[in-house]
C-alpha cells in the first residue's frame, strides 16, 4: 500500500521541519532568559553560576523605570488616538463613497508596510518645519499615526463578519442609525476593537524604528535599552527583556482566552435563536 | 451608506488625521530632497537636483541599496522556505492542534524586534552561546568570526523576525482552499503530490506574495538589526539615511534617499498587489 | 487501462444485480465515526450500465457510502470489489471511478477547458488526444461555447455540465453523483434529470446517484436502494419498489400511502368497521393503501370492494390531481387522490380493492 507508506513519510517530514522551524523561533529566546540568571555574562557556555543577581540589579534601576513608564504613557495615548481614527476610518471604509477613497485607503494602510524609518523621517520633517520640540507628545504622534493601520485592520475585518441582516432588522424596528450603531453595530465590534487595543499597546511598547527619531528628552523603553546596547551589553537587559517576553506571553494568553470565551458565547447565542 | 451627517462625521477625522500626518509629511520630504545643506550646517531651501546627482554618479549609495537588495532577498527567500512547510503543515495536517500552534506561530510577534535582535547578538558573538558551545563540544577550535558583524547574522536575525509575518498569509491562503476541490484532484487520478503542484500551490499564491512582499519590504528598510550585528561589511540603505540625519547631518541628501526609497518600496506594493489580484479566483 | 473479465463467481452473494453483470460489489460495508455508527453491513452490487440511486434521508449514510466508493472515507469493515480485483485498498487516485460532486468542485484558478482535461492530463496523455476527448465531452453537455470561461464566469447549471464532463471525460467505470441537482432550481432541476438519464444511456457507464428526492429517484433510476440509518430497507426498480413496497418506512417514504393497521383472523383482515380477505398469517399485520387505488364509488359498487364512508376533511388541489383527507368511521383518515377538478363536499363514498392493500413489514426500530 504505497500510497499510505509515502503519505506517512510526507507527514513525518513536515512534522520535522515544523518542530525545526519553531526551534528555530523560540530557542534564541530560551537561551536569552536563560542567560538572564547566568552569573557570568551573556556569553559562555555552559552557563554556570545561576543568579537572580541582575533582576535585582534592575530592580534598583531608576531609568529603566522611568522610561516603563513613559512607554506606559505613550502607549495608553498611542492606543487612544489609534482607535479613535481607525474605527471610523474602518466604517468609512467599509460604508461610505467619497472621492479618493481608493488614495484614502492605501494611505492609511502603508505606515503597516512601510518600513518605519520612512515613516519616522517623514514625521521628523514636519516637527522640524513646524518648529515642534520633540518630546513624548511627538512620539505619541508617530505612534498614533503608525498605528492606524492596525485599528483600521481589525476593527475593519469584524466588519465584514457583522451580519447586516442584523442592522437592517434594527433599523425595522424603528431604530435609527446613531441607534442601531450604539445597540448593534458597535457591540458585534467589541472583540475586534479589544484585539486591536491590544495590539497597538504592544506595538507601541516595544516601538523603536519610528520612536528613533523622534525621540526627545525621554527615553522609552526599548530607547531607553538600546542605548545600554551601545554602551556594553550586560545580563541585566537579558533580565528585562525576559520581562518584556513574559509581559508579551501573558497578554497573548489574555487575548486567546477572551477570545475562545466570546466566540463560544456567540455560538451560544445563536444556538438559543 | 447612511444619512450625510453620519458619513461626514466618520469620514472626516481620520481624513484630516492622514493627510496632515501621512500625506503632507511625504510631500515635505519631497520637497527637503530638491534643498542643499550649507557649510553651517543650517538648510537652505534652495531648489535644486543637487542631491540626485550625487545618489547617482557616487557609487556608494548604488552599492549599498544593492547590498540591502541582496539581503532583503535572502531574507525573502529564507523566510519563504521556513515557513511555507509549516503554513502547510499547520493547515492540513495539525488538525485539533491547529488554533494552538498557529498562536505559537504569532507568540513570537508579539516579542519586542529589540529583544529577538539582542538574543542573536548574544548568541553569535566571539564569546557568544553559540562559539563557547561548539568549541566547548569540540566542534571548532576558535571562534567563528563570520557569525557576528556580517551580512550573515543580519540575514540570521532578520529571517527570525519575518518568517511569522511570512507563514501568517500563507497559512490564510490555505485555509481559503475547499477541500472538496482537494479531493476531486484525487478523484481524477492525481496523486497528492500532482495535486500540491495543480491545485494547492497556484491557490495559495496570494498568500506567498503577500508573505515575501512583507519580508522583503521590511527587511530592505532595516536599520537596527545592522547597526547592532551588521559591522561594517553589513551596512544597509537605511544606516546611511540614519547617519545623514545624524552625524553627517544632511538631511535634504538624506529626504532624497528616503524618497527613493519610498518610490521602491511604493512600486513593489504595487506590483505584488497585481500579482495577488491576477491569482486570486473566487 | 482494459477493462477486466467478470469475476469468478466464489465472492459471497449480495444483492443481485438482477442479470446484468456486476460491475461493483459491496460487501458487508460497515463505518462508524467513533462511536457513532452510520453505516451497518451494506452489501449491494452494482451492474455494468446501469443507473442506481442510493436514497435516503439526511443522516442515513448516502454520502458516506458514496465517499467509501470513491475513495475519500476508509470503511471500518468490509470489502470492496470491482470488476474482479479489491477496490477498497486502492487510494481514490487510483480507482477507475470518478465523482461529481455536490458543489461542483471546479478548480477556480483553471478555464472550463482545463478543469475538463485536467484527468487526462495528470494521466499524461498525449496532447491530440487530450484535445479530442476534450472537445467531446464539452460537446455532449453542450458547453462548447464556454471552454475558455473561468468557473467565476458561469452559472450554477453550467458549472454542473462541466463537472460532469470533468468525470465522464476520463471514462470511469463506474460515475458517482452525490446530489448534484440539489442546488439547482426546480425548473432546471427537472431539466437535467432528463438530460442526465438520457446522457446515462448514451455513455453506458454504471451510475450511482445519490439523492434525498424520491421523485427524481424514480424518474432517473433503474434501481434505487433505500437507505434508513445506515441499513438497506429495499433495494428494487422504481416500480417495484412504489408498487410492491417491503416495509411501512419504504411505503411512506416513496410517494404517498395510507397504512392500514388491522388484524388479520382465518383469513380476513379486520381494518377498524372494515374487512377484506387477505392471505396473509394470524396475527397483527400492516397494509399499504395508495391514495390513488381509493376510488369514489359509483352508483353502483364494484364487485368484491371495500366500501367506505366518510366526510371530507381538506381538499389540496395539485394541479393535475387532488389529495382528499376524509374522516371515515372512529376517526380513521384516509387520504385519496383523485383527478382534479373535484367539487365535493361533505359526505363521500368510497371504495378499494383489497388486492390494492399490501401487506408491509414494520421497519425495526433504529436510532
Amino acid at each position: 500500500m504505497s500510497a499510505g507508506a509515502t503519505n506517512k513519510a510526507r507527514s513525518s517530514w513536515l512534522l520535522f521541519h515544523a518542530a525545526a522551524v519553531f526551534a528555530f523561533l523560540y530557542l534564541p529566546i530560551a537561551v536569552l532568559i536563560l542567560y538572564s540568571f547566568n552569573g557570568q555574562g551573556v556569553g559562555g557556555f555552559p552557563p554556570h553560576n545561576l543568579t537572580l543577581d541582575w533582576y535585582r540589579t534592575l530592580f534598583d534601576d531608576g531609568a529603566i523605570w522611568d522610561s516603563v513608564l513613559n512607554s506606559v504613557q505613550v502607549a495608553l495615548a498611542a492606543m487612544a488616538v489609534s482607535l479613535a481614527l481607525g474605527m471610523p476610518a474602518a466604517l468609512a471604509l467599509d460604508r461610505a463613497q467619497f472621492p479618493g477613497k481608493a488614495l484614502f485607503r492605501r494611505l492609511v494602510l502603508l505606515p503597516l508596510i512601510l518600513p518605519g524609518i520612512i515613516t519616522g523621517l517623514s514625521l521628523l520633517m514636519l516637527f522640524k518645519l513646524t518648529n515642534t520640540k520633540l518630546s513624548l507628545l511627538t512620539i505619541i504622534l508617530g505612534h498614533g499615526t503608525a498605528l492606524i493601520s492596525v485599528a483600521t485592520t481589525e476593527v475593519f475585518a469584524g466588519l465584514q463578519k457583522l451580519d447586516r441582516t442584523q442592522e437592517e432588522a434594527s433599523l425595522d424596528l424603528g431604530a435609527n442609525y446613531w441607534q442601531t450603531f450604539w445597540r448593534i453595530t458597535l457591540p458585534n465590534l467589541k472583540l475586534s476593537i479589544i484585539g486591536a487595543a491590544l495590539l497597538i499597546f504592544t506595538l507601541s511598547m516595544d516601538e523603536i524604528a519610528v520612536s528613533f527619531f523622534l525621540i526627545g528628552r525621554d527615553n522609552t523603553l526599548p530607547l531607553e535599552i538600546w542605548g545600554r546596547l551601545r554602551r556594553g551589553i550586560t545580563p541585566e537587559i537579558n533580565a528585562v527583556s525576559t520581562i518584556i517576553f513574559l509581559f508579551s506571553l501573558l497578554t497573548i494568553v489574555f487575548w486567546y482566552r477572551l477570545r475562545l470565551r466570546t466566540e463560544a458565547n456567540a455560538d451560544l447565542g445563536s444556538e438559543l435563536l | 451608506m447612511f444619512s450625510r451627517a453620519y458619513r461626514t462625521v466618520v469620514t472626516a477625522p481620520p481624513l484630516v488625521w492622514v493627510t496632515v500626518f501621512l500625506l503632507v509629511p511625504y510631500v515635505l520630504m519631497f520637497c527637503y530632497s530638491f534643498w542643499s545643506v550649507s557649510l553651517s550646517q543650517t538648510i537652505v531651501h534652495s531648489w535644486n537636483l543637487d542631491n540626485y546627482k550625487e545618489l547617482i554618479e557616487k557609487p556608494v549609495y548604488w552599492q549599498a541599496l544593492l547590498r540591502s537588495m541582496w539581503i532583503a532577498a535572502r531574507v525573502m527567500l529564507f523566510s519563504l522556505l521556513l515557513g511555507y512547510p509549516l503554513a502547510y503543515f499547520l493547515s492540513f495536517y495539525a488538525g485539533k492542534r491547529k488554533d494552538l500552534l498557529y498562536q505559537l506561530v504569532i507568540i513570537p510577534l508579539w516579542v519586542s524586534y529589540l529583544v529577538r535582535a539582542y538574543a542573536w547578538k548574544t548568541i553569535l558573538g566571539s564569546d557568544g552561546v553559540l562559539n563557547t558551545l561548539l568549541q566547548y563540544v569540540h566542534l571548532t577550535s576558535h571562534p567563528l568570526d563570520f557569525l557576528l558583524y556580517s551580512p550573515f547574522a543580519v540575514v540570521l536575525t532578520l529571517t527570525h523576525i519575518y518568517t511569522p509575518f511570512t507563514i501568517l498569509p500563507i497559512y490564510a491562503a490555505l485555509e481559503h482552499i475547499p477541500r472538496n476541490l482537494i479531493e476531486a484532484s484525487h478523484d481524477l487520478g492525481a496523486t497528492p503530490v500532482q495535486t500540491f503542484w495543480k491545485v494547492i500551490f497556484p491557490l495559495s499564491i496570494p498568500g506567498v506574495v503577500a508573505g515575501a512582499t512583507f519580508a522583503f519590504v521590511l527587511s530592505l528598510g532595516d536599520f537596527l538589526a545592522p547597526l547592532l550585528l551588521g559591522g561594517p561589511s553589513g551596512i544597509m540603505i537605511s544606516n546611511i539615511v540614519v547617519s545623514l540625519f545624524g552625524a553627517a547631518y544632511n538631511w535634504p541628501l538624506g529626504a532624497a534617499i528616503s524618497l527613493g526609497m519610498l518610490l521602491v518600496v511604493v512600486s513593489l506594493l504595487f506590483l505584488s498587489e497585481r500579482l495577488e489580484k491576477k491569482w486570486s479566483f473566487s | 487501462m482494459a477493462l477486466l473479465d467478470n469475476p469468478v463467481a466464489t465472492e459471497p452473494a449480495g444483492v443481485r444485480s438482477g442479470g446484468k453483470s456486476a460491475l461493483l460489489k459491496i460487501q458487508e460495508i460497515a463505518k462508524s465515526f467513533g462511536r457513532n455508527v452510520v453505516l451497518r453491513d451494506i452489501s449491494l452490487e452494482i451492474a455494468e450500465g446501469e443507473f442506481l440511486t442510493i436514497l435516503g434521508e439526511s443522516g442515513s449514510g448516502k454520502t458516506t457510502l458514496l465517499r467509501i466508493i470513491a475513495g475519500f472515507e476508509k470503511a471500518t469493515s468490509g470489502e470492496l470489489w470491482m470488476a474482479g480485483e479489491r477496490l477498497d485498498h486502492r487510494p481514490p487516485y487510483r480507482r477507475r471511478v470518478n465523482t461529481v460532486f455536490q458543489h461542483y468542485a471546479l478548480f477556480p484558478h483553471l478555464t472550463v477547458e482545463q478543469n475538463v482535461a485536467y484527468g487526462l492530463r495528470v494521466a499524461r496523455r498525449p496532447e491530440a488526444e487530450v484535445k479530442q476527448r476534450v472537445s467531446e465531452a464539452l460537446d455532449k453537455v453542450k458547453m462548447t461555447a464556454h471552454a475558455p470561461k473561468k468557473p467565476s464566469q458561469i452559472s450554477g447549471g453550467q458549472a454542473q455540465r462541466v463537472a460532469l464532463a470533468r468525470a465522464l471525460v476520463n471514462r470511469p467505470q463506474l460515475l458517482l453523483l452525490d446530489e448534484p441537482l440539489s442546488a439547482l432550481d426546480a425548473n432546471l432541476r427537472r431539466q437535467m434529470q432528463v438530460e442526465l438519464k438520457s446522457l446515462q444511456r448514451e455513455v453506458g457507464i454504471a451510475f450511482v446517484f445519490v439523492t434525498h428526492d424520491q421523485e427524481e429517484a424514480m424518474v432517473m433510476s433503474d434501481r434505487i436502494a433505500l437507505l434508513r440509518s445506515g441499513e438497506l430497507e429495499q433495494v428494487a426498480s422504481p416500480r417495484e419498489i412504489y408498487s410492491h413496497p417491503e416495509t411501512a418506512y419504504v411505503a411512506q417514504f416513496i410517494g404517498h400511502t395510507n397504512l392500514l393497521k388491522g388484524e388479520v383472523h382465518s383469513g380476513v383482515v379486520r381494518y377498524g368497521a372494515f374487512s377484506w380477505p387477505s392471505s396473509s398469517p394470524d396475527g397483527p399485520a400492516l397494509f399499504s393503501l395508495r391514495p390513488e387505488h381509493i376510488r369514489l364509488s359509483g352508483s353502483s359498487p364494484s364487485v368484491g370492494a371495500v366500501q367506505v364512508r366518510g366526510r371530507i376533511l381538506h381538499q389540496a388541489f395539485h394541479g393535475a390531481t387532488e389529495l382528499i383527507r376524509v374522516e371515515c368511521d372512529a376517526g380513521l383518515i384516509l387520504v385519496v387522490r383523485t383527478a382534479g377538478g373535484l367539487n365535493a363536499q361533505g359526505e363521500i363514498s368510497l371504495e378499494f380493492s383489497p388486492a390494492d392493500a399490501v401487506p408491509v413489514r414494520q421497519s425495526s426500530e433504529r436510532n
